[in-house]
């Protein structure tokens, strides 16, 4: 187990340097010249000319990607053009927002989902189950930011329990962190809750056909423990692995949700960077969000092993 | 009804939450601006939110009330010699910077070297600029090689780059790198450890400051400050979330509320929507450089085809928030005039076709660039591309975002081989109100400060006439002849013009809403 966890952490230089060498040569291949953003509407061509320079955005391209290259393996992914911080400094003040977020959102998720999922296979083909199954194909189809602006307009505007917009820090407390956070999460979970609930309800509904079922009810256990126990515990994989596509797109896929909510996240960060052609910014969280798919697929993979002990690597 | 018990009791729960972080003992403004702040360094670009954040933290010389008259801010008094080459200037008691060491001269001398190797009208007056010195801690002295008649004009210009004054050892830095010290005079005090970029900028009320006894006006008179903190709401860009968040009180000014919100908002009780006296000029501007554009002829059949009403009427839609315009310098200040104004005034579709066949238009295609995600012009180039179709313009109308757009203009080749030959854009009042500083009548071709590069000796030897008259009467003349001769060339056209409202809760009062810029002093929260 140790020797293939780190063959995996391994594998991921090779993974990192793929799209670190990709995400550089796409982004100077893109229109559009970081400097004329600096300069402002009414900067003159030869000043543009001068902050390209200082910027060093006037040297060849196997230069630049050299000088990035060569801070990259020291650990500096560069300093923001547009922001003239460190990158490092700038994932690190919005990784909290988004990380928040995610979290929230799938916890909520899984704590909704799995036990409806459960439900419905266990009443399959009852009112129940057709409801949830509505519920998921609505779930799915409702653009994200139309659900945000309806739970606006309700919890917000009309019964007044949650702010607008905005994100609190943990550490201002945790009530303010929960009060920003509950219509986000709330917002996003609903399409978690629908594809979760979607695979739980199938797998368990395929667990339930199976022999050991039969076979423990035969012995007379009560039926809670026969779907909780023996159903919902042979179909964990492929539930666990939904969870961790969820948790992997929830990262890098909350720009709706993070702009509509103010949330100043990784999401906002990469927007704004992409929009001002903010090459290391780009690069910086491009490289961070696939180490955090990265890791998110070992977890899963980590989590199948204890989950069933025929899966042995 | 038990459902209804519940929902009561969770939302009192929740509410108490809020209420448990919510107290505030100090007096705080939240201002969502109309952008993201990037650059602190208010000299180093010209953008309109680097503009802003210099006003809350710099002093400036001299400012613009809001009659459009210069006026002292910072200097006491001044004289000019017989001559008119020398001018002597007096700072007023008290100024001092945020770090306690007084305001003096030599920072003066300093600030302005600097902001004169990047301001178009700050290059303009360095050009007529023999020496400066700073013969006392309270003076400073600009010598000229020859009289010119727009130094109050360029030391109290209120928008980018304004000449905002800075400690010595910072305006010393190398004017084409940024700044990293934020110490100022201004009536508010910048907190950089609060300073998260994409989503807060905080300032505080500089104790130290001592306005002046005038009432605030435009961006001179005396800026009082009666908020102890002003918090820049950066992360919230989403139109709808930010009119969600003024209605809820979440926040307490919204600088760009959007025109499709304006309505609802002057209906919305809690809310006050102001309209700014002075607003921003739409302008489509031709690329001289390449055909079809780099015949006079040509340009002007496009003017005639733009008559200005569909342009607003399209991208701002609420009548009483736009006007036709047919000048180049905004309507309603000095400069502006009907002069030379005809071809686009009386403009229509005959008319257009009729200069176009004229011309010895050779069928090239026209390409206008069109930014996709650019809400405040997005729709101009729609508008232009129909007018420039019906009268007989072959239009390529392309796509893209702003940031690809900004870059692509400013490419010099044919626009068949990447370039282009047209864009639209706005522009805020004060940054075209004088034949100065309006950067789309520069003529100097390829030299010219801003894309699209005319190319007159007439308009750049009236512009060169212009910046030497000391006569009032003889300036507003000479603006004429430049107007004029600038609808001769057809250096680009203007489509009229907006005011940007603002939107503010009803216990907000005092807020400066000119249209000069953006600035937050006088403003409280009753």
């Amino acid at each position: 187990m140790i020797a293939y966890l780190a063959r995996r952490l391994l594998a991921t230089i090779p993974v990192l340097a793929v799209v670190a060498v990709l995400v550089f040569l796409l982004l100077r291949l893109t229109p559009g010249d970081p400097a004329a953003i600096l300069a402002g509407e009414a900067a003159s061509p030869q000043q543009i000319e001068r902050i390209r320079a200082h910027l060093g955005l006037d040297r060849p391209i196997p230069v630049q990607f050299a000088i990035w290259a060569g801070r990259l393996l020291q650990g500096d992914l560069g300093e923001s053009f547009y922001y003239k911080q460190s990158v490092a400094s700038l994932i690190a003040h919005r990784l909290e927002p988004t990380l928040a977020l995610a979290t929230l959102t799938i916890v909520l998720a899984v704590a909704v989902a799995v036990p409806l999922g459960v439900l419905a296979a266990w009443r399959s083909g009852g009112a129940f189950d057709r409801a949830l199954m509505a519920f998921s194909v609505l779930g799915f189809s409702v653009p994200v930011f139309v659900l945000a602006y309806a739970l606006i307009w309700l919890l917000s505007l009309r019964l007044g329990w949650l702010p607008v917009q905005g994100y609190r820090r943990l550490a201002e407390g945790l009530g303010p962190f929960l009060q920003h956070l509950a219509l986000p999460a709330l917002t996003l979970a609903v399409i978690y809750v629908a594809l979760i609930a979607r695979v739980t309800r199938a797998s368990v509904l395929e667990a339930l056909g199976e022999d050991y079922i039969r076979t423990a009810r035969a012995k007379g256990l009560g039926e809670l423990r026969v779907v909780v126990r023996h159903a919902l515990a042979n179909a964990a994989v492929p539930i666990v692995t939904v969870i961790g596509i969820g948790i992997a797109l929830l990262i890098g896929g909350v720009v709706v949700t993070e702009s509509v909510y103010a949330i100043p996240g990784l999401g906002r960060l990469t927007v704004d960077a992409v929009l001002a052609r903010d090459f290391p910014t780009i690069q910086g969280v491009i490289l961070f969000f696939s180490f955090a798919y990265v890791l998110v697929n070992l977890v899963v993979d980590i989590a199948y092993v204890l989950l069933d002990p025929r899966i042995r690597y | 009804m038990r459902l209804r018990t519940a929902a009561c009791a969770l939302g009192a729960c929740v509410a108490a939450l809020g209420f448990a972080a919510g107290a505030q003992a100090q007096k705080t403004l939240v201002v969502v601006p109309h952008s993201n702040l990037a650059i602190l360094d208010p000299i180093w670009t010209t953008a309109y939110m680097s503009r802003n954040h210099g006003y809350m933290i710099y002093d400036t010389l001299f400012g613009t009330d809001e009659k459009n008259q210069i006026r002292p801010q910072m200097v006491e008094s001044w004289t000019v010699s017989p001559d008119q080459r020398l001018w002597t200037f007096r700072l007023r008691k008290g100024l001092e910077f945020h770090d306690g060491t007084p305001v003096t001269g030599e920072d003066v001398i300093a600030s302005l070297a600097r902001w004169g190797k990047r301001d178009a009208m700050g290059v303009a007056l360095m050009s007529f600029v023999e020496r400066m010195d700073a013969p006392s801690p309270d003076t400073f002295r600009i010598f000229l090689r020859e009289p010119n008649g727009f130094m109050l004009e360029a030391l109290g210009k209120p928008s980018s780059n304004v000449p905002f004054i800075m400690p010595k050892r910072v305006a010393e830095t190398d004017a084409f790198k940024q700044i990293e010290d934020y110490t100022g005079s201004g009536p508010y005090i910048f907190v950089k450890e609060e300073f998260k970029p994409g989503d807060k900028a905080v300032y505080v009320r500089n104790p130290k400051y001592v306005p002046r006894s005038e009432p605030p006006s435009g961006t001179a008179g005396g800026k009082r400050v009666y908020v102890d903190r002003v918090v820049w709401n950066l992360a919230l860009r989403d139109a709808q979330a930010q009119v969600n968040a003024l209605v809820k009180g979440e926040i307490d000014i919204l600088e760009a509320l959007a025109f499709d919100h304006y309505e609802a908002m002057t209906k919305e009780k809690g809310i006050k929507v102001i309209k700014p006296s002075l607003g921003l000029q739409y302008m489509c501007r031709f690329n001289h450089l390449h055909a079809p554009f780099d015949r006079a002829e040509v340009r002007r059949a496009a003017l005639a085809a733009f008559s200005q009403e569909p342009f607003l009427r399209a991208q701002v839609g609420v009548k009483e928030l736009y006007r036709t315009c047919p000048s180049m310098f905004t309507c309603g200040t000095p400069y502006a005039s009907t002069a030379g104004t005809e071809i686009q005034a009386k403009s229509n579709m005959k008319i257009a076709q009729e200069l176009l066949r004229k011309s010895g238009y050779d069928g090239s295609p026209v390409v206008i660039l069109k930014p996709t995600d650019l809400h405040a012009i997005g729709k101009l180039a729609d508008v232009a591309a129909q007018l420039m179709r019906q009268a007989g313009f072959k239009v390529d109308l392309q796509a893209m975002d702003w940031q690809t757009l900004v870059s692509r203009r400013a490419k010099k080749d044919p626009p068949a081989a990447g370039g282009w030959s047209m864009f639209c854009t706005a522009w805020v009042a004060p940054d075209i109100w004088s034949p100065i500083n309006n950067a789309a009548l520069d003529a100097r071709g390829e030299k010219s400060g801003w894309f699209g590069w005319p190319d007159s000796t007439k308009l750049e030897a009236l512009r060169a006439k212009f910046m030497r008259e000391t006569d009032a009467a003889k300036k507003k003349k000479l603006a004429e002849e430049i107007q004029a001769a600038a609808f001769e060339v057809a250096t680009h056209a203007p489509l009229g013009e907006y005011v940007q409202p603002v939107a503010t809760r009803a216990n907000v009062t005092g807020l400066i809403t000119t249209g000069l810029a953006n600035v937050y002093w006088n403003v409280n929260k009753e």
